[in-house]
C-alpha cells in the first residue's frame, strides 16, 4: 500500500458498492453530522483549511474556489461534479463511480449544503455505462432512502441530484464546455472572464469540481481538516487515486498518499516495468503532463512540489509507464492524432496548429520528414501557449515540448534516416503469438 | 420517438424548471438507444416537443461521436487506440479484428452484422487493449478473445 488510504479504504465485494455496505461502513454519517451541527459557511470554512487541491488536473485549492460563492447572493447556485474522465491513462474516476459511488453521493449532498445548491448535476462521459449504472442505481438509493430530495435526513435541506450522460467529446471535460453542455448545446468552453463561479451553468454562480475531489469531502468532514491535513505532505494533503497503465507488470487504480516516493510506487507496489525492462520515462498525469525519464524521478516524491521541481505535473493522476526501447516519435503521434481529433475548432491556433503538428508527425513517421520540422512543431506549440479559450492547447504543446526536449535525438534520426530508431515500436516484449 | 414522451415528461421534472434545452442530450441517448440511431423525424418530434430550434439540435448531432444518423451494424465494435492501448497491442488488435471481418475501420460488414470503429481512450487503459461492443466492456483483450467474443455474437 504506498501509504495510508482515505478513498479505497474497504475491500471491493459484490455488493460494496450498495448502500447498505457503505453505510455499513460509517457512510452518510459525515452528511448527518453537517445536516445536524454545522452551517455551511461553517462546512467551507472546515474545506478550505483542509487544504485539498482539485484533482482534475489543475491542482486548485478548493476552498478557494468555493470561497467565491456569496450565499446571500439570492441566485440560485449550481453543483456540478466532472465525471467526464477523458483525459488519456485517466481511469481513476471511473473506479470511485464504480465502487464507491455513495461516497460521492454524500460528498455531493455535503458540497450542495455549503453552497447553498438545489439542483446538483453528475456529469459522467458517455461511454462509461456500468459507472452510470452503478451510479444511477445509488442515486435512487439515497432518494427512496431520504438521504437526497425534500428534506434531507429530516432537516430543513433539500437537494436534487441529476446524473447527466455526455456524448463523447473530450473537451466536455473543460469546466464551461461541461456546462455549456448540460445547457444542451455542444459542449463549446467559455472565455473567462466573467468565472464560472460567477457566472456558470445557465449563467448563475456555480462550482465545478473533479469525481475525486468532491469524494475527498465526507472523509474530510467526518475526520476534520486537521486530521486530515495530517495526510500527505503539507502543501499537498491528502492522497491521490493514481491511474497507472502502459509498461508496468501490475498496472490500475492505486491509492498513493501524497509524499510517497515515486519509484517505489513504480517498481515495488506496481511491480516494475513489464517484462524487467529499463524504466525509459512516464507520462505523469494524463497526456497532457511533460515526461520524465527514469533518472529524473529516481529522487520525486508523489506530490505537486516536487513534481513541479522536476519540470512537470500530477496532472489528473494518469502515470503511463514506458519502457525502454520505446519509439518516441510514435508515441506522440498517438498523443497529437488525439489533440487534433478533439479540438473543438473554435480558436485558430488550437484548431490549425495541432492539424498541422499532426501532419508534421505523421509526415516523419511516413518518411517524408524535412530538417525544420522540429523547430516548427515548437514554434506552433508556443504559438498556442496562453492563446486559446481553454487549456486544450497549452495541453497539447506541452505534450510536444516534453518529449521533444528530452528524445529530440529519435526525431532527428527519423528525419535523416527515414526510419525509426526502435523500429516504430510502442509495444514491448514478443509480440504474443495469437495475434501476430 | 412519440412513444417516449411519456419518458421524456419523467425526465423534465429532474432538472431545474426552464431550461428544456438541457433535456437535448438525454432525450437523443434515449431515441438512439430506441432505433439505434436518430432520424429526421426524432429531431423534428423532439424539437417541437422542446421548443428549441432545429439547429441546434442538428449541431449537437454532429457535435458529440457518440450520436448518429444512420444506423450501424447490429455489433458496433469500438477498438481504442491511444497511448496506454497502443503500447500494449491495440493497433495489431485493430487489424486483427478488421482483417477477420474483412471491413476498414469505420464501415460495416456486408451481411450488416458488424461496424468497426476505433476510437480514442475509453477510460480503461488499466486493463488494455479495451474494445466496447454495444455498450459493454471488453478488456485486456488479445486475438483470441477477440476471436472468441466475435464468434459469439450473431
Ligand atoms: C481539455 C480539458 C479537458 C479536461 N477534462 C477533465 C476531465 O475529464 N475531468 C476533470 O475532472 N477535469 C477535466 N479538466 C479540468 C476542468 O476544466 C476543471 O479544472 C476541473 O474539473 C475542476 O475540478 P477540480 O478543481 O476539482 O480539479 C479538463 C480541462 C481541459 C482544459
Ligand atoms: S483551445 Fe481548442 S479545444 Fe479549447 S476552446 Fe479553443 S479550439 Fe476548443
Ligand atoms: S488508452 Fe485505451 S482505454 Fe485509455
Amino acid at each position: 500500500m504506498p501509504g495510508r488510504a482515505l478513498l479505497m479504504d474497504f475491500a471491493v465485494t459484490p455488493t460494496s458498492h450498495r448502500l447498505a455496505d457503505y453505510r455499513a461502513r460509517g457512510g452518510y454519517d459525515a452528511l448527518r453530522k453537517v445536516l445536524g451541527t454545522m452551517k455551511p459557511e461553517q462546512v467551507t470554512k472546515e474545506v478550505a483549511a483542509s487544504g485539498i487541491l482539485g484533482h482534475g488536473g489543475a491542482a486548485f485549492p478548493a476552498g478557494r474556489k468555493w470561497q467565491v460563492i456569496h450565499l446571500d447572493d439570492g441566485q440560485p447556485h449550481y453543483l456540478c461534479a466532472n465525471a467526464d474522465e477523458g483525459e488519456p491513462g485517466t481511469f481513476k474516476d471511473r473506479w470511485i463511480l464504480e465502487h464507491a459511488p455513495h461516497r460521492l453521493v454524500e460528498s455531493m449532498a455535503i458540497a450542495a449544503y455549503a453552497l447553498q445548491v438545489r439542483h446538483a448535476f453528475v456529469y459522467i462521459r458517455g461511454e462509461f455505462d456500468l459507472p452510470y449504472r452503478r451510479l444511477q442505481a445509488a442515486v435512487d438509493e439515497a432518494y427512496e432512502a431520504g438521504l437526497l430530495g425534500e428534506r434531507i435526513l429530516g432537516t430543513d435541506f433539500s437537494m436534487d441530484l441529476v446524473v447527466h450522460r455526455g456524448a463523447g467529446s473530450y473537451v466536455c471535460g473543460e469546466a464551461s464546455g461541461l456546462l455549456t453542455s448540460i445547457e444542451g448545446r455542444k459542449g463549446y468552453p467559455r472565455n473567462r472572464p466573467p468565472r464560472l463561479t460567477v457566472k456558470g451553468l445557465y449563467q448563475r454562480p456555480t462550482v465545478v469540481n473533479n469525481v475525486e475531489t468532491l469524494s475527498n469531502l465526507s472523509a474530510i468532514l467526518a475526520m476534520g481538516a486537521d486530521a486530515f491535513r495530517r495526510i500527505g505532505t503539507p502543501k499537498s494533503p491528502g492522497t491521490q487515486l493514481v491511474s497507472i497503465s502502459g509498461h508496468v507488470a501490475r498496472p490500475g487504480v492505486y491509492e498513493v498518499e501524497f509524499g510517497y516516493p515515486v519509484a517505489k510506487f513504480i517498481h515495488e507496489d506496481c511491480g516494475g516495468v513489464l517484462g524487467g525492462r529499463a524504466l525509459k520515462c512516464i507520462v505523469p498525469g494524463g497526456i497532457s503532463t511533460k515526461v520524465l525519464t527514469g533518472e529524473e524521478i529516481a529522487e520525486v516524491t508523489y506530490d505537486h512540489a516536487s513534481f513541479a521541481k522536476a519540470g512537470s505535473g500530477l496532472g489528473s493522476g494518469g502515470m503511463i509507464v514506458v519502457a525502454e526501447g520505446t519509439c518516441m516519435v510514435r508515441l506522440l503521434q498517438v498523443m497529437v492524432r488525439f489533440y487534433h481529433h478533439e479540438s473543438c475548432g473554435q480558436c485558430t491556433p488550437c484548431r490549425e496548429g495541432m492539424g498541422w503538428m499532426h501532419r508534421l508527425v505523421d509526415g516523419i513517421v511516413e518518411g517524408r520528414g524535412r530538417p525544420g520540422d522540429l523547430e516548427r512543431m515548437e514554434l506552433i506549440a508556443m504559438a498556442n501557449d496562453g492563446t486559446t479559450i481553454c487549456g486544450m492547447g497549452d495541453a497539447c504543446g506541452y505534450a510536444v515540448t516534453g518529449i521533444l526536449a528530452k528524445y529530440r535525438d529519435e526525431f532527428e534520426h527519423w528525419i535523416a534516416q527515414g526510419r525509426s530508431k526502435f523500429d516504430g515500436r510502442l509495444e514491448i516484449g514478443e509480440p504474443e503469438a495469437a495475434l501476430a | 420517438m412519440k412513444h417516449l414522451i411519456p419518458e421524456f415528461e419523467k425526465l423534465k421534472r429532474r432538472y431545474p424548471a426552464g431550461f428544456e434545452s438541457s433535456l437535448v442530450l438525454p432525450c437523443l441517448h434515449r431515441i438512439q438507444d430506441d432505433r439505434g440511431y436518430v432520424a429526421d423525424e426524432d429531431v423534428d418530434g423532439l424539437c417541437a416537443w422542446l421548443g428549441v430550434p432545429r439547429i441546434q439540435v442538428e449541431e449537437v448531432l454532429s457535435y458529440y461521436t457518440m450520436f448518429r444518423r444512420s444506423p450501424v451494424g447490429r455489433w458496433h465494435v469500438q477498438v481504442c487506440r491511444n497511448v496506454s492501448c497502443s503500447m500494449r497491442g491495440a493497433e495489431r488488435l485493430i487489424g486483427h479484428v478488421c482483417r477477420r471481418l474483412g471491413v476498414e475501420p469505420g464501415t460495416t460488414t456486408a451481411d450488416g452484422r458488424f461496424t468497426v470503429s476505433t476510437v480514442e481512450c475509453l477510460g480503461s487503459c488499466g486493463t488494455a487493449p479495451v474494445m466496447v461492443v454495444n455498450e459493454a466492456y471488453h478488456e485486456n483483450m488479445d486475438a483470441a478473445k477477440a476471436d472468441a467474443l466475435l464468434e459469439g455474437l450473431k
